[in-house]
């Protein structure tokens, strides 16, 4: 445990000292920071407010209320906050939520109001960002978790078993490299109701074709070693040799991938719903803002800002993959 | 050769029984089957009330008869075989929306997008090549440091968003007019022009949507040719021919980029799926009349036929590539037989 402990060390040293993937961290950092907070960051409801002389605290209250641990004081149940006559009232820097349609002011330009502007329907922008953040990140981290399950598993059975097992599922990367998967998915998002939990099933089930093979290549070059032909030996489980013995080595080269599996799921994602396909019509995510450019093109902040934040989480998780790629290859230690 | 070329189509044939098996396995997947989907509204409408039972009735009928049609009465196994048929005697059906043969939607649109990609590719490789070489060749100077930044740059720049940005700023909104909004031919085109006019056209209405669509493969595969360059930079043959007096030109262009260009031929049967993809994006943006546009169109009317057989049809051209890209293999590296090659 102690020797894998300092492996972890050495990596990290190696990789701290490339400045850009440290930056790529720090970004990487700030969108999850962001996606958490979306709620607290961009919010109609207020933080405080003191209302016909009593201090309340809605946007806390609110999140409570619906946990189910208090219930909310009625004067403040089903009320616009935004037309409250309130006394005193702090709000969320974004003082929006992403789907709060002001007819009023749509396609409004940058301004100290609304910091990146409006959409067609006065959705604030910058509160579509920092939610579409939320979104494009779950997708990212449950696709790649469902890639990484199956190119696991599929991966130690073709390495570890080699033969008729080996030779059956080389046949299924096969097909999988053979199917154009940009294709595969808006066939089934076609057939499927648009749903993020469908987008992000079948984002996974066609995005683990690299780990398999990583996890079946590093196998291939273990199983025969002395440590594990003395395992067998000693008669220790199958399932154990694999679990305990073999698949750790083969985690480190399946890390980079899922790192940079997230980026491309990510802009799997946000190509997706730049089409308009796999995600609800009313759902506002980077994707659906860039595509509102496309058929309104004097509104350049749609077309501009939407797809930065789509760039920049993939340039993080990018930066972070190459940087312990390179961390973790013994040739450039 | 023959002999290696037929082995390979065998080894093609489960691949290609998995790729229709998994098409005809999303055909079951969509809720109804297709005759009710055809159905569609008139169903709902008759489901509703104060409709007569004549009506529902009526429509009933239909679907007993589409179903004939389709062959959906039969068993699963009959029916995969009666699409098989009809895949190899490329009856796809007819389109659900206007009820054309979909063979000739899609032949009417595919010269397009196979021009459209042919160029991509082309420009790829030319771009690339000589970028990788120049890398290469001058491991870790400034010139390699800025073309490795760049190419990263390009890689991770989402193709949708240059692309929408290029039709915000550059094609005719509120700023600048350099390019066409989208489209292949401009306002008043005629047949009549003369050949060079009608190229010249053509050039300037395909010009951003070929750069858009490539500019990814470029920073891809520069890298990818640096990096075979450089491992056969270290090989001993190298050092050899240095050693027994040849010029570094004669080394590098007669030794090495022989032996590095094996696996950028390999490569191209993985930027071909790419490009295939790309080309949905990339022709709904720039509203190319190719299949890429008829797919995503195919898409939101849920016109299945359509949907159907332009995934069969771009997952064949993904096989022949991988199929082609074998064959190229054994022209550029006779070590490799076919007994000898391992997945």
């Amino acid at each position: 445990m102690s020797s894998s402990a300092s492996y972890w060390r050495r990596v990290w040293r190696h990789f701290k000292r490339n400045t850009l993937a440290v930056i790529g961290l720090w970004i990487a950092l700030a969108l999850m920071g962001v996606a958490l907070l979306a709620d607290v960051l961009a919010n109609d409801t207020p933080y405080y407010m003191i209302y016909q002389g009593t201090r309340y605290f809605p946007l806390l209250q609110s999140g409570l209320s619906s946990l189910g641990m208090v219930t909310l004081p009625p004067e403040l149940q089903r009320v616009d906050f935004t037309q409250l006559p309130a006394e005193r009232v702090i709000s969320p820097p974004i003082p929006y939520r992403p789907n709060r349609i002001d007819l009023q002011s749509p396609f409004a330009e940058p301004s100290a109001v609304h910091w990146l502007g409006t959409d067609k329907l006065g959705r604030d922008v910058m509160a579509g960002i920092i939610h579409g953040a939320r979104i494009s990140l779950s997708i990212g981290f449950v696709a790649v978790g469902i890639a990484v399950g199956i190119g696991l598993t599929l991966g130690s059975l073709a390495g570890y078993f080699g033969g008729w097992v080996d030779l059956v599922i080389s046949r299924l990367f096969e097909l999988m490299l053979a199917i154009p998967t940009f294709f595969l998915l808006i066939t089934i998002a076609a057939t499927l109701r648009p749903n993020i939990f469908y987008t992000m099933i079948v984002i996974g089930f066609t995005s683990w074709v690299g780990m398999a093979r990583f996890t079946r290549n590093e196998f291939l070059k273990v199983r025969n070693l002395d440590y594990v032909t003395a395992a067998v030996a000693l008669g220790t489980p199958t399932r154990r040799i694999v679990m305990r013995h073999i698949l750790p080595n083969a985690l480190a080269p399946v890390l980079v991938s899922v790192v940079l599996g997230i980026a491309a799921a990510i802009l799997t994602e946000s190509g997706l719903s730049f089409l308009g396909i796999g995600v609800p019509a009313d759902l506002v995510t980077w994707g659906s803002l860039l595509n509102e450019a496309r058929s309104n093109s004097f509104a350049w902040w749609l077309a501009v800002f939407p797809g930065a934040a789509i760039f920049l989480a993939v340039v993080a998780y990018y930066l972070v993959g190459e940087g312990l790629r390179d961390a973790l290859d013994p040739r450039l230690q | 050769m023959f002999t290696y070329i037929w082995q390979r189509l065998l080894l093609l044939l489960p691949t290609f029984i998995g790729v229709t098996l998994v098409a005809f396995f999303i055909i079951h997947l969509a809720p109804g089957d297709p005759a009710e989907l055809r159905a569609g509204g008139g169903l709902a409408a008759a489901g509703a009330e104060g409709i007569s039972s004549e009506g529902v009735s009526a429509v009933d009928q239909a679907l007993i008869a589409w179903r004939a049609q389709y062959g959906l009465d039969q068993p699963l196994p009959v029916q995969y075989w009666r699409w098989l048929h009809n895949l190899f005697t490329l009856e796809f059906g007819n389109s659900f929306k206007d009820s054309q043969p979909v063979w000739r939607k899609i032949a009417e649109r595919l010269p397009i997008t196979i021009q459209l990609n042919a160029v991509s590719l082309v420009l790829i490789y030319t771009v690339a090549m000589p970028l990788g070489i120049y890398s290469a060749t001058r491991p870790y100077s400034f010139g390699d440091q800025v073309t490795t930044f760049l190419a990263f740059l390009l890689f991770a720049l989402p193709s949708f968003w240059i692309g929408t940005l290029a039709l915000v700023f550059l094609c005719g909104g509120d700023f600048l007019d350099l390019f066409p909004p989208g489209g292949m031919t401009s306002v008043g085109y005629a047949s009549t022009w003369s050949f060079w006019r009608r190229l010249g056209d053509r050039a300037w209405h395909l010009c951003l949507p070929v750069l858009i669509m490539s500019y990814g493969g470029f920073a891809g595969l520069s890298r990818f040719m640096r990096s075979s360059m450089l491992e056969n930079i270290r090989q001993d043959y190298v050092q050899t021919a240095r050693a027994k007096g040849l010029s570094e030109h004669w080394v590098i262009y007669k030794h090495v980029l022989r032996n590095s260009l094996i696996p950028i031929v390999t490569i191209m049967a993985s930027i071909l799926p790419g490009l295939i993809s790309g080309s949905v994006i990339i022709e709904t943006i720039f509203s190319i009349p190719g299949v890429g546009l008829l797919a995503y169109e195919a898409v939101l009317a849920r016109d299945y036929p359509i949907i159907m057989a332009v995934f069969t049809i771009s997952s064949l051209f993904t096989l022949v590539s991988i199929l082609l890209s074998d064959i190229l293999l054994t022209l550029v590296d006779p070590r490799i037989t076919f007994s000898g090659r391992s997945i």
